[in-house]
């Protein structure tokens, strides 16, 4: 199970990276989004599948599944959806500003210091 | 604690200022924070009696305990000589500003959050024990002194000057924590007591050279050593009751404050003698002969600072060289220490007050260009006094206190060609010699302020405004200073007792194991001429000479190169610095964000495919694994048809929901993987998140390739690839191979005895590492502002006038 | 966004409760049990994406008069707070204390300072995610 997620994740790493090189502001922000739930699976991939209870305290269960890299994925989700917003929000104000997704365009001109 | 936590006392007190400055316009802001340092005051003044005894109080917060870094409050003479100063000057300082920012035109709420928050800082540096908090504290004054230089910081000068003062003290902040950090290696501790113990084997210690020269890099350029001086005559564009606070008084004494606390670390090298005596030696010199250069009020008393600094910093060389003379506290050595404390505080006291003065003059007549003003006498009266006053205790003529810290001056000068430390022996007479010439250009500058400004032809054409004495309000904070300097003349012993012997048994505890072994006994009068009188008569003959003679010679000034300057120097080397690296930057800044994604995915696939191979790292293992059900082919088979299909839908609203089943798939992923939390967490944002993208879907723009070449494409697509193939590889390795135990056993074994919960994740989150969360929610509330920044905030090219320039 | 379909409105304001009530038990429960602060904050949210689709932004604001901004700030001073008042009992910053009480009407319960931080959680969530949706949703 390990290997296959481990190829899933190279999947969805290889998606979101080739969507965050195109030119469309909204590709590049779909790919973020492609993104972080790659991170989340390898985070969880790399902390292994053993173990046969989540990770909750209950009587006669000792073998829980590794708990810390849930929690560093509950972290992520919710930091990924803030950040998420926030490109959102960034991009189609950029929109409405300048009138263009075109990230070759949103480049500035170099009058700009 | 409790006067750990006073520390603190003012930057709380400021809290509340903003509001005071908004609510209360009918009484000016000062007479609020006037309460804080005066109480402040009081309280340290309790401390006099058991300090002078000898004893030290010591509290301690801990701040990060796991590295030994606390919040200390350590007082003993040193510290307490200090914070008396800069409570009290401060409340002489707030009391001043009351009456010199008007409360109706200037921005009170900033001065004073500045002023307090300074006085934290200060306060906690002349307290820290531990040098990592001193560090700490330094920065902030450091900090504090920028924001207050640029307190008007729509004028060019001003911000120069602030950006100026920062570069030099923070750059010698943290070559000084350099100094800390080399010394922590050594010792082994951050304490400073605890260095003070170890003194002995520190010297022998390879790195003790090093540690030595940057804790003095950061002595020197806070307290205006050349050639670090330069910031200070350009922070004198901030308003004069912070250049008599900061830039007189306290600030730029945490140098000496530094210097004197760790010579019992550093006095048994010659080297430390050597170049704390020689630098103040050199900027005595420097400072004093060119204050006489300059026209702007301010600028002489800049100047006369960095002369004044530079005089203390050699006699606490001289202190230092103390410990290398036998038998030295019976003998004329013991003076130096003595001299260098007791100068401190009667500098602090006169020029606080010269300074006030050119703030009245500045204020009453509209401007402090020396050749515009004169004949001022008649007009102000009162500020003539002061001036006067202030102006001779700083040439060093009686009956001022600082005629008696003058004579000490000369005999610790005079005690050094003594000292058989100095590779040539006639190093110490050169020393001397300068520092006589310095005492007369000494006195030529406190001639020159007093003399140009209130006597001579008075210029009414000249000035901006009509000329009158200040405002009683005004004058009684340089009014009591005055008086100060005056009452150390009749009573040196009695402030010698209480003050300076305590702080003096702290800087030279080689000499003396307690202050009442402080065997200095002050007089005017030593019923002969001694040396220190002859040499005091020729400087006021030969300075009454030049002064007469001024207007003869001041034109040599113009003669020095003005292209050779420290001042050209600095600003040359900032514009090549910013030049350069604007240069260097737009070599590969070219605007376009794919190319910068390119260099950074590029970059880290090798690094990481690199380390792969050069560390032999990747394995693949196929033991061990968890078996595959139908129920996670099937989630999988899912994702990739989802994740297909966000990579070439060709509508946004196909790109959107096929986004929003990756995300419902992952969720359940977790459901099979036995993460509940995370289940419910992903569903639920996943749900919030296709909410958030269709009410947003209205504004967003249409879905387009915008023609991208077949070229582009296939950059992309490598680059692509071969970052999903590092993680790929990256996650196969990680699972194949484990060279360290998982840390959770610690949380699987503590959750319910040490942390009292069940559900370890939420346990984790909250308890064990809360600072994470904590910093979390910090990040989510930072977004949700922005959010509302951009939506609210519509500064349109047209409307910000800013972007129009 | 003007929606007048009664069906929907008179559903969603069951099950408007139904979602609301659960997320306060998710979050209560999450000390124990899954759950806690974080998944409780966004079912809140997601009860109120909810009403917001069923009824408008206006009738919404009407209906739960909050300033989610202020929201926020009550969150993160109730964590930071919680966080720091250790200090106070002389150990170091984020030290949690709990013990169990015998209280009226609820019998033997655990009380943990960590439930005050997880309530800070719970309201940065809560009010930042209303923030933005309701930034986003209001914005012409």
């Amino acid at each position: 199970m390990e290997i296959i997620m481990s190829v899933i994740i190279g999947f969805l790493f290889a998606g979101a990276v080739y969507l965050m090189l195109s030119r469309s502001l909204l590709r590049v922000i779909i790919g973020t989004g492609l993104l972080s739930h790659g991170a989340h699976l390898l985070i969880l991939t790399m902390g292994g599948f053993g173990g046969d209870a989540p990770p909750v305290l209950t009587d006669g269960v000792t073998d829980f599944v590794d708990p810390l890299p849930q929690a560093l994925i509950l972290t992520a989700i919710v930091i990924s959806f803030g950040v998420t917003a926030f490109f959102l929000v960034m991009a189609y104000r950029a929109y409405q500003e300048l009138e263009t997704d075109n990230m070759k365009l949103l480049k500035g001109n170099d009058e700009y210091d | 604690m409790v006067s750990v936590l006073l520390l603190f006392a003012p930057v709380a007190a400021a809290l509340f200022v903003p509001m005071l400055a908004r609510r209360v316009k009918a009484v000016h802001t000062g007479w609020f924070v006037l309460a804080v340092p005066l109480l402040l005051f009081i309280y340290y003044l309790g401390y006099l009696p058991s300090v002078s005894d000898g004893r030290t109080h010591i509290a301690e917060l801990p701040w990060i305990p796991s590295y030994g870094i606390s919040f200390v409050s350590y007082i003993d003479g040193l510290s307490l000589l200090f914070s008396l100063l800069i409570t009290g000057i401060g409340s002489l300082v707030v009391l001043y500003s009351i009456f010199y920012l008007d409360k109706t035109k200037e921005r009170l709420g900033n001065f004073y959050v500045y002023l307090l928050m300074f006085m934290t800082a200060m306060l906690g540096v002349v307290q820290s024990d531990n040098v990592i908090s001193l560090y700490l504290f330094w920065e902030l004054t450091s900090i504090s002194s920028f924001l207050l230089i640029g307190y008007w910081y729509t004028r060019d000068r001003s911000r120069y000057g602030a950006l100026k003062s920062m570069m030099i003290t923070v750059f010698g902040g943290l070559m000084m924590l350099g100094g800390f950090i080399l010394l922590y290696l050594m010792g082994g501790t951050f304490s400073i007591r605890e260095l003070i113990g170890m003194a002995p084997e520190l010297v022998q210690h390879p790195l003790f050279t090093w540690a030595l020269v940057l804790v003095l890099l950061g002595a020197f350029t806070k307290s205006a050593q050349f050639p670090f001086y330069i910031w200070l005559p350009d922070a004198m564009e901030a308003p004069t009751p912070v250049s008599a606070y900061l830039h007189s008084a306290t600030m730029v004494k945490a140098g000496l404050y530094l210097v004197a606390r760790f010579t019992p670390i550093f006095a048994a090298s010659e080297l430390w003698v050597w170049m704390v005596t020689s630098i103040g030696v050199l900027t005595l010199f420097w400072g004093s002969f060119f204050a006489v250069k300059q026209t702007d009020l301010k600028g002489i008393l800049a100047f006369s600072t960095v002369s004044q600094l530079g005089l203390i910093m050699s006699l606490l060389g001289a202190a230092a060289g103390a410990f290398h003379a036998e038998g030295a506290a019976g003998t004329i050595f013991k003076f130096a220490g003595f001299a260098a404390i007791f100068h401190l505080f009667n500098h602090a006291a006169f020029k606080g007050s010269l300074f006030m003065i050119a703030g009245i003059v500045d204020h009453e007549t509209g401007t402090r260009d020396i050749r515009k003003l004169g004949g001022l006498m008649a007009l102000m009266p009162v500020s003539f006094t002061i001036a006067l006053i202030g102006s001779l205790s700083m040439a060093g003529l009686p009956p001022f206190g600082g005629f008696l810290s003058k004579e000490l001056f000369l005999t610790g000068m005079l005690s050094l060609r003594q000292l058989d430390l100095f590779a040539p022996a006639s190093w110490g007479t050169i020393l001397l010699v300068a520092a006589w010439i310095a005492s007369v250009f000494t006195f030529i500058y406190s001639l020159y302020f007093v003399l140009r400004t209130f006597t001579g032809k008075h210029k009414p054409d000249e000035l901006p405004k009509q000329a009158h004495e200040a405002p009683a309000g005004m004058l009684i904070a340089p009014g009591i200073l005055a008086v100060i300097v005056i009452a150390v003349f009749f009573i040196p012993n009695v402030i010698g007792k209480w003050i300076v012997k305590p702080a003096v048994a702290a800087v030279q505890p080689f000499l003396f194991d307690s202050p009442a072994a402080v065997d200095v006994h002050v007089a005017a009068w030593h019923g002969g001429l001694t040396p220190e009188l002859t040499m005091t008569i020729g400087v006021v003959l030969v300075g009454l000479l030049l002064f007469w003679l001024l207007p003869k010679w001041q034109g040599l000034y113009g003669l020095a190169p003005e292209a050779l300057s420290l001042n050209k120097l600095y600003d040359a080397s900032m514009y090549l610095a910013e030049g350069g690296a604007n240069r260097l930057s737009r070599t590969y800044m070219g605007g376009l964000i794919r190319n910068y994604l390119i260099y950074m995915f590029t970059g880290i696939v090798i690094i990481i495919l690199g380390s792969l191979v050069a560390k032999d790292a990747f394995a693949i293992s196929f033991e061990g694994l968890s078996p595959v059900g139908p129920a996670e082919i099937g989630l999988i088979l899912v994702l990739i048809a989802a994740a297909t299909t966000t990579l070439i839908a060709r509508k946004r609203l196909t790109a959107i929901i096929s986004l929003g089943a990756v995300g419902y798939t992952v969720a359940l992923l977790f459901v099979v993987f036995k993460a509940p939390d995370l289940a419910l967490t992903q569903l639920a944002i996943e749900t919030v998140s296709v909410a958030l993208f269709l009410l947003a879907f209205y504004h967003l723009p249409k879905m387009s390739r915008h023609d991208e070449k077949r070229k582009f494409r296939i950059g992309n697509a490598i680059v692509a690839g071969a970052v999903g193939l590092m993680m790929s590889l990256l996650a196969m390795s990680s699972v194949s191979q484990r060279a360290l135990p998982s840390i959770s056993e610690f949380y699987k074994e503590t959750v319910h005895s040490e942390a009292g919960g069940g559900n370890i994740v939420n346990v984790i989150l909250v308890d064990y590492r809360g600072f994470d969360t904590l910093f979390e929610i910090a990040v989510l509330s930072i977004a949700a502002i922005g959010i509302i920044g951009m939506i609210r905030l519509r500064l349109t090219r047209k409307e910000d006038g800013h972007e129009k320039q | 966004m003007k929606n007048s379909d009664v069906i929907i409105q008179t559903t969603t304001k069951v099950v408007f409760f139904m979602i609301f009530l659960f997320s306060i038990h998710i979050f209560f429960a999450g000390h124990y049990t899954p759950g806690g602060g974080f998944v409780g904050g966004l079912l809140t949210a997601s009860a109120i994406v909810l009403l917001l689709l069923a009824f408008d932004i206006q009738t919404v604001r009407k209906a739960l008069p909050f300033n989610y901004t202020v929201i926020i700030a009550i969150g993160l001073l109730l964590a930071l707070g919680t966080a720091s008042a250790s200090i106070l009992f002389d150990v170091p910053f984020f030290t949690h204390a709990y013990d169990d009480f015998r209280l009226p009407l609820f019998g033997l319960t655990s009380l943990h300072s960590a439930m005050m931080f997880d309530l800070g959680v719970y309201l940065v969530v809560v009010g930042a995610t209303m923030t933005i949706i309701l930034s986003i949703g209001s914005d012409d």
